[in-house]
């Protein structure tokens, strides 16, 4: 099991857990206001490239954090589809960014910045907070006018490794080695524009970039888990619940699930498109298991009481798709006991037999109805009748709220 | 134990406490280490990154909250945060903020750089750097809602999870500000 993040609402007390925040805050605060950020013609003048040191602090923070994150991810310290990950929205993303661009070179400062220059009682930093109020208030009031722009070009928990098709090691290196040259850049400009002697500044720096890029290169060289080391890290903690079947649910209780509206309920269906066209449940989605591993960012991202069932004719892929999303921290997975086959044994009728089709024998993994044609989930099985049924059995199906977190800290 | 020194210093060395000598800023790229440093810390503990503007929206919803809190109801981007019962302080991105103040406030006070002042361009009056600072604070905040998030949680947070919105949004803000920034020269040359 990856021991990071923690999830502290169930280690601590929320006194507790909002004291955390407020130390992260306050040290957030205090690096911001040692970096000179409640200054605002530094801010500014890094537009005019005068003086870059804005500029500087923030690719180096940007690139010394992700190598942390990266690095502990690699060794498998922190589990990186724990951690909230900014979904992607595209045009709101690029007007709403150019907007704030406008905002920065006109106010001087960015919202973070302003609240510590209004912390150092900067009175420039006083107007921009309280102009940022008004902002917030007039959004509030203009977004329903546009809001399909607003929500629209969504694409999820998007990352550059998905943009790029490149494994988290490269895409490390590549942004290291940008951020190095445009750092780098950064002072040939500040010569030109600003009169700055680069010589003047410590030597250091240029063993700091030189560790930068070896920490790059060592995480491409371990390389991120993949889900066979991340089963291998979890089956020692998950490797019981599925030898006692806790994950396997009864057929009655996932009728039931069909009509508990507390539940967002997603049924994953396994087996190919044959099977799957013969029959299916009503809104089972089909995904082959190959196909599982480039889904996994969409099925973390679901609201936090979705409640995923996999599903194949038995249960032997079933339960190897169970293993993988678990492994990649995906909550609240349950296999479906017995499978589609065990579904159609309980809840076939004698419509079933006239119009669909009937039992037959096969082997292992394999549908033991023949079908009259291709029906999906036109049969009634695929929505048995709620009232007609009802079942003892051990309910196996808990809300684990030990999820990424559903918000940055942007809401 | 900070609150606690602080008041003692506020009560019997009040002036000394803002007439210190103000000491140059860190170096920038000293600064960038501890920021990321910071910023990983934060992901390692709670999984979330750095915010600032959601601590100013929901400070503004708790503001709206007080004035007409049947208004809030009616607007659906206030209700998740200040609808019905809801507290909009009531969130681990305020506290965040909270702390942002009192560290900047304690730097500045440690670094001689707690004062009354007005940081502006050379060419320009104190009271038209106050109006643009007002107006860059409408925008830059508008935009940070439009884009859910600013340069904290947005293009520092986002960018070092590799989140690819959050590339975009960054390179946006850049791009903006150095678009406007020939045309705007007067306000800070």
């Amino acid at each position: 099991m990856i021991p990071f993040p923690l999830h502290l609402e169930s280690l601590l007390t929320k006194p507790l857990t909002y004291l955390v925040f407020l130390l992260i805050g306050f040290l957030f605060g205090y690096v911001l206001e040692i970096s000179g950020f409640n200054h605002s013609p530094s801010l500014a003048s890094q537009f005019y490239f005068k003086d870059l040191r804005v500029f500087k602090v923030f690719f180096t923070a940007i690139v010394v954090g992700m190598l942390l994150l990266f690095l502990s991810s690699a060794v498998g310290l922190l589990d990186y589809n724990l951690i909230w990950v900014n979904p992607t929205y595209l045009w709101s993303g690029i007007v709403g960014g150019l907007i704030m661009g406008f905002g920065f070179i006109l106010g001087g400062f960015c919202p973070g910045t302003s609240l510590v220059a209004l912390a150092t009682l900067k009175i420039d930093g006083i107007f921009f907070v309280l102009g940022g109020l008004v902002g917030v208030f007039l959004f509030g009031e203009t977004v329903d006018f546009y809001k399909f722009f607003f929500n629209g070009s969504y694409y999820g928990r998007l990352t550059l490794m998905d943009v790029f098709n490149l494994p988290a090691g490269i895409v490390v290196i590549l942004v290291t080695l940008m951020a190095v040259f445009m750092l780098w850049g950064g002072e040939k400009l500040e010569k030109i524009y600003g009169n700055k002697d680069p010589k003047k500044a410590p030597k250091a720096r240029y063993y700091g970039a030189g560790v930068l890029v070896i920490v790059a290169v060592a995480i491409a060289i371990i390389g991120q888990p993949t889900t066979a080391d991340r089963w291998n890290n979890l089956e020692s903690i998950r490797g019981d619940d599925l030898k006692n079947r806790e994950v396997y649910v009864h057929p009655g209780e996932l009728l039931d699930t069909f009509h508990n509206h507390k539940l967002n309920l997603v049924m994953i269906d396994v087996r190919n498109e044959a099977d799957f066209n013969l029959f299916h449940l009503l809104d089972a989605e089909n995904l082959l298991p190959e196909e599982i591993q480039d889904s996994i960012d969409e099925f973390i991202a679901l609201p936090a009481n979705t409640v995923i069932v996999v599903m194949s004719n038995d249960e032997v892929t079933s339960t190897e798709v169970w293993k993988t999303l678990t492994a990649q921290a995906v909550p609240n997975v349950y296999i479906f006991s017995g499978g589609i086959n065990n579904w159609l044994e309980t809840f076939s009728t004698s419509v079933e037999d006239i119009v669909c089709g009937k039992i037959t024998r096969a082997g292992e993994e394999e549908l033991h109805f023949e079908f009259n044609a291709a029906l999906g989930s036109n049969c009634p099985a695929a929505y048995p009748d709620h009232d007609l049924y009802h079942f003892e059995y051990e309910k196996k199906i808990e809300l684990d709220l030990k999820r990424a977190p559903v918000g940055g800290g942007c809401g | 134990m900070t609150e606690n020194n602080k008041e003692k210093k506020k009560k019997f060395h009040l002036k000394d406490l803002f007439n210190r000598p103000s000491k140059p800023y860190a170096n920038p790229y000293l600064g960038g280490v501890l920021l990321g440093m910071v910023l990983f810390a934060s992901y390692f503990i709670t999984g979330n990154g750095l915010g600032a503007s959601g601590g100013l929206s929901r400070i503004a919803a708790f503001i709206e909250d007080l004035i007409a809190p049947g208004h809030i109801d009616q607007v659906p981007y206030l209700i998740t945060m200040a609808g019905g019962q809801l507290n909009p302080l009531d969130s681990w991105i305020v506290i965040v903020t909270a702390g942002v103040l009192i560290g900047g406030f304690t730097s500045g006070v440690i670094h001689g750089r707690t004062k009354f002042e007005t940081n502006k361009g050379p060419n320009i009056s104190n009271q038209t750097r106050w109006l643009f600072a007002f107006l860059g604070g409408i925008l830059f905040t508008y935009g940070a809602r439009l884009a859910r998030g600013c340069t904290s949680g947005q293009a520092l947070s986002g960018g070092a999870t590799l989140s690819a919105g959050s590339w975009v949004v960054m390179f946006s803000i850049f791009g903006g500000a150095y678009a406007l920034a020939y045309f705007v020269r007067r306000l800070w040359n």
